[in-house]
């Protein structure tokens, strides 16, 4: 038996079979390091799979051995090699940290429990990413939900609860939705299989359970993405949850959602539903710009540094969708490369908080001020990886940002220039919140005369590797470029 | 009537839409998890009726039985998946609503946002 054949299988069993070890574990430092081992194994199984999806090989699994449409189908391309290395690079960044940072919001006793809920969320996070089979997402899906339901909750602030009770009923919702719209294409299709429902959905195309079965994936998914208008679980629940897990959750949990609606609308739907190429695009496109305006303005007058960034997070998605909306190939190339290096910058950005939460109690603007003397490593990642949000050149958002501009001008005309002056209006409100954290920083006096110190090596080790990867991939960007090519092409190979 | 032939779908949008509504409506939230619920199991529902086949039995092959017609299991294997989730989610939802409780001491949504904004 050679273990490499198995990875993409591996890549859920690990994590799962941890989870319940775990829990048996009573100490907490033996949780933490069985929970951070299991995560960086897992990125280590992300990286095999990324080495072989760059030398042009998708890997491909048959759970159990059985053939395709009735056996469960394990698929990783460049887009789910994209996430995985997003998802599990948050976890393993965001537990490394997380031992002196959960210490603060967690319990002792409860942290063994704590890991093991988290294991479970990495575990289905991946699951989603790897499965090529619809049921096989929701049942992924919502156990990673369930998982994250508890990891938010597990903040101090009482206002976690209320805002987890918003984020479990929108979720179930949302989930709800894909699970019916799965049964109608079920009921259509009798498959499962993704791929196997691309070849039978042409003989059923245009008939009316198809396309509410259209609607109820694209608003389900769109709802667990918090995509605007369907964001508001999404700003509380990033504030309020504790600090390391707003690292891993902004960092991949909603591209994950996005991920299954672009995937599930490029196999299922845009060849078999009349105009929907321009329907995709009219509605996304709208609600992308719709995004990115708001969403950034909303976050330029926000006071609390969490529920800025929280709010920035749902611009970002915007950016996203707008990529994806455009239907081509470097649109999708660009999409695909921002949700990377999106979580680059939006998990260092996380993360340096979490390091300023070390030494303050509130995370006010006003809390932090004059915060740069004190604790200048700290600020300086905040620094880097905020000019990696805005999309300054040699930073990884800059990348990002060229591909969906020039993307956008493929467009042509009229549209192509409201929508480069969208990205660029989006990106300046960028610069002017990112500034009102580094004036309170640098250039206001503190507001108490408490002693500020500079957070623990370790969690500093961690936040400036991170950063500093937002240079390194504005700088090298061959590896996501590669992989959103890749990924790109596989989705616009659906369209014939 | 071909619109009552239908009636199991009928009975899965008016159940569907009378959890969404508790959902949106509910000021408490304990009945709020309840009308998710009542949601979810319409979703069951809608699995249940698809996979019946008219004159269909159970799916067991017998011997000498050769012109059987059967139900299709595989939409009832599915939702029995779901029903563990819907049941884990409002266990889990109730479980949070507990904690809500010991924190604010209600479970009235407007109480609880006018205690987040005194504080």
């Amino acid at each position: 038996m050679n273990p490499s054949e198995h990875l993409a299988a591996l890549q859920v069993v690990v994590p799962f079979l941890a989870a319940p070890l775990i829990v048996l574990l009573q100490a907490r430092r033996l949780a933490w390091a069985a929970t951070t081992l299991t995560s960086l194994l897992a990125f280590a199984i992300a990286i095999a799979l990324t080495h072989g999806v760059l030398n042009g090989q998708d890997h491909q699994y048959f759970m159990g051995s059985w053939p395709a449409p009735y056996g469960i189908e394990l698929r990783v391309d460049g887009f789910s090699a994209v996430l995985l290395l997003a998802i599990t690079g948050a976890s393993s960044a965001a537990l490394l940290a997380g031992y002196h940072s959960l210490d603060q919001q967690i319990e002792p006793k409860r942290q063994p429990l704590f890991f093991a809920a988290w294991i479970l969320a990495l575990a289905g996070l991946t699951g989603i990413v790897v499965s090529a089979d619809a049921f096989n997402i929701f049942v992924f899906m919502e156990i990673s939900s369930l998982a994250s339901y508890v990891l938010v909750a597990g903040g101090p602030d009482r206002r976690a609860l209320p805002a987890v009770l918003k984020y479990l009923i929108f979720g179930t919702i949302g989930a709800t939705f894909y699970l019916i719209g799965v049964g109608l294409i079920y009921m259509m299709t009798g498959t499962l299989n993704l791929a196997d429902m691309e070849l039978r959905i042409p003989e059923v195309a245009d008939q009316s359970p198809v396309l509410v079965a259209a609607g109820f994936i694209t608003v389900g998914l769109a709802l667990k993405a918090a995509l605007f208008p369907l964001h508001i679980w999404l700003p509380n629940a990033y504030t309020f949850s504790p600090h390391v897990v707003t690292v891993f959750l902004a960092a991949c949990a909603t591209k994950v959602s996005l991920y299954v609606l672009l995937r599930f609308d490029f196999f299922v739907f845009q060849q078999n539903i009349t105009g929907h190429k321009l329907q995709f695009t009219v509605f996304f496109m709208s609600l992308a710009v719709f995004a990115i305006l708001i969403a950034s303005a909303v976050a330029l007058f926000e006071k609390n540094l969490k529920r800025m960034l929280a709010w920035s997070s749902v611009a970002q998605i915007g950016y996203i969708m707008l990529g994806a909306s455009i239907v081509s190939l470097a649109g999708l190339t660009a999409s695909v490369l921002h949700v990377f290096n999106h979580a680059i910058a939006k998990g260092s950005l996380f993360l340096a908080v979490a390091c300023l939460a070390m030494s303050f109690r509130g995370l006010r603007l006003g809390n932090i001020a004059g915060s740069a003397k004190a604790m200048p490593w700290t600020m300086g990642a905040l620094v880097l990886s905020g000019l990696s949000l805005i999309g300054v050149p040699g930073t990884a958002g800059f990348i990002s940002k060229w591909y969906l501009i020039s993307a956008v001008f493929e467009l042509g005309g009229g549209i192509a220039i409201f929508l480069t002056a969208v990205i660029v209006i989006g990106s300046l409100m960028a610069v002017v919140y990112i500034w009102r954290i580094v004036e309170h920083a640098y250039f206001r006096p503190p507001e108490t005369d408490a002693v500020v110190r500079e957070a623990p090596l370790g969690i500093l080790t961690v936040t400036w590797i991170v950063a500093l990867a937002n240079l390194y991939f504005g700088i090298n960007p061959e590896l996501p470029v590669a992989l959103s090519e890749s990924a790109a092409s596989a989705l616009m190979g659906h369209i014939r | 009537m071909e619109l009552l032939g239908y009636y199991n779908y009928w009975v899965f949008a008016i159940v569907l839409m009378v959890g969404f509504y508790a959902v949106i409506v509910r000021n408490n939230l304990i009945k709020k998890l309840l009308g998710l619920a009542i949601f979810q199991s319409a979703v069951f529902l809608m699995y249940i009726t698809m996979d019946k086949v008219e004159g269909g039995t159970a799916p067991i092959i017998q011997e000498g039985v050769t012109d059987q017609i059967y139900s299709n299991p595989l939409p009832q294997v599915l939702i029995l998946t779901a029903i563990v989730v819907g049941v884990s989610t409002t266990a889990l939802g109730l479980a949070i609503v507990v904690r809500i409780k010991e924190a604010y001491g209600t479970i009235e949504e407007d109480d609880i946002i006018a205690k987040d904004r005194e504080s």
